[in-house]
């Protein structure tokens, strides 16, 4: 038996026990590669008919990175909560269990649309979704920080100063020179905002975390790096040069900041302090220049060989070019 | 010193190859892992092409700010310690305009479509 067809049978069996109705599934297959988070796509089917479901899943054999993610059964936890404050997500059926032995994760329904910015940025059928994106992920944001998370144990706790001391001790155990990134270093702990009552933060909010439709967001995905943060980190994290993949627009490519903030305000978020954006998105440009180099750890190590992890190592310079033009 | 063709010449029989020949035979996820593989011998083409002149120009830099000369390792080691300690800044001329220079010039190699290398060259330009 194949490993795929091993891993159907096994998945099959905790569907069928769980998901009420479900008498086998159908075409399992994998829908992304890259980390430590497989992402699945198969039919459940019932007497009724068949759903198309998404299994989100880490193996058991993963080790940790120095990037932690947070455990599936949070990221569970986290959209459903945020689903209930009215944050656009997909419904969840099902939390894996240890006596499943399918690994940690959890199965959602699978939600048509696209992620791929490109498409979003260029294509015809997106116009209006364009158009609404940036009032849409206003009206998100404020939404996810109405989530109380404050009680959940595995959720990490990262201030700025934490995350500055986090990111710096990843940094000097490569034991290399990046002196941008140590300039950098320098200006964040200089201009280190003073603490505000921290907030539910999704981590990696941006353009390409959308399932988008002609209309506009219809979920917001990929919680892995959420925690308890900074209430402008993901405006910062959103508005980073990199994820206007080429387009002018400083949100995503998408709008002006002075829009995403009006719709957050209009939400219920607190007045914007763009002071306080400016650091997020200088601490974003360091974050993206982290994860570059993240990735060539994990081709080193061979937790991903692949040759887009080895690729991924020289974007690390996009990073370094936004951060000198917000610096200097 | 090697025999024709160059370094240059034989990588660019082997993207030919990859390109024309193997390449229209792939499918989902190889053909997306031949494409990055493309572009990570573009990489290794302009690093070869304009790497050894950057990496000049980016010593002559460096032996100007920190006052001798040395291996280029050693001297960004140099720099990177003087940043941390504090004893050079951002807001030092002579340090800026090495970094962005030293930033273009990595940019120029790996992403050389990249927006933000577009920015800073206006950036220097005003």
């Amino acid at each position: 038996m194949t490993k795929i067809n091993a891993f159907s049978q096994t998945l099959e069996a905790a569907v069928c026990r769980n998901i009420s109705g479900v008498q086998k599934i159908k075409g399992l297959h994998r829908l992304s590669g890259g980390g430590s988070q497989e992402t699945w796509c198969f039919d459940a089917v019932s007497a009724s008919g068949k759903k198309k479901l998404i299994l989100r899943r880490t193996p058991e054999s993963v080790s940790g990175d120095t990037w932690v993610s947070i455990p599936l059964e949070v990221e569970a936890e986290l959209i459903t909560r945020a689903a209930k404050e009215g944050v656009p997500s997909p419904a969840i059926h099902y939390v894996l269990a240890p006596k499943d032995g399918a690994g940690s994760g959890f199965i959602v329904d699978f939600i048509e649309g696209e992620t791929f910015v490109r498409r979003i940025l260029r294509d015809d059928q997106y116009a209006t979704a364009r158009e609404k994106m940036i009032g849409q992920m206003g009206d998100a944001l404020a939404r996810i920080q109405k989530v109380d998370a404050t009680n959940i144990a595995d959720l990490p706790v990262l201030d700025a100063s934490a995350q500055i001391t986090r990111n710096k001790e990843i940094y000097r155990e490569w034991d290399e020179a990046h002196p941008v990134l140590e300039a950098t270093f320098v200006w964040l702990e200089a201009n280190i905002p003073e603490i505000k009552p921290l907030v539910l933060v999704h981590g990696d909010f941006r353009n390409g975390n959308f399932i988008v439709g002609p209309e506009g967001i219809r979920a917001v995905i990929d919680w892995e790096l959420a925690h308890l943060g900074d209430p402008a980190e993901d405006f910062g994290w959103t508005s980073i040069n990199v994820w206007r993949f080429g387009a002018d627009k400083p949100v995503g490519g998408l709008g002006e900041r002075e829009d995403f903030y009006a719709a957050y305000e209009a939400a219920g978020g607190a007045p914007v302090d763009h002071t306080r954006t400016h650091f997020w998105e200088v601490f974003g440009c360091l974050k993206w220049a982290m994860l570059c180099r993240l990735m060539v750890t994990r081709y080193e190590t061979g937790t991903d060989a692949g040759v887009e992890m080895a690729y991924i190592g020289r974007r690390m310079c996009e990073a370094e070019i936004d951060l000198l033009n917000l610096l200097t | 010193m090697q025999n024709r063709p160059t370094a240059a010449e034989l990588l660019d029989a082997v993207k030919t190859f990859l390109n024309d020949s193997v390449k229209p035979e792939l499918m989902d996820h190889t053909a997306f892992n031949m494409m990055v593989a493309l572009k990570s011998l573009d990489i290794v083409q302009r690093e070869l092409e304009l790497g050894p002149e950057f990496a000049d120009t980016e010593r002559a830099r460096l032996t100007d700010i920190l006052g001798h000369d040395g291996k280029i390792g050693d001297l960004n080691a140099e720099l990177n310690e003087r940043l941390r300690a504090g004893t050079l800044c951002l807001d030092d001329p002579k340090v800026k305009a090495h970094l962005i220079e030293t930033t273009k010039a990595k940019v120029q190699i790996d992403q050389p479509k990249y927006s933000g290398l577009r920015h800073a060259e206006e950036k220097t330009n005003t």
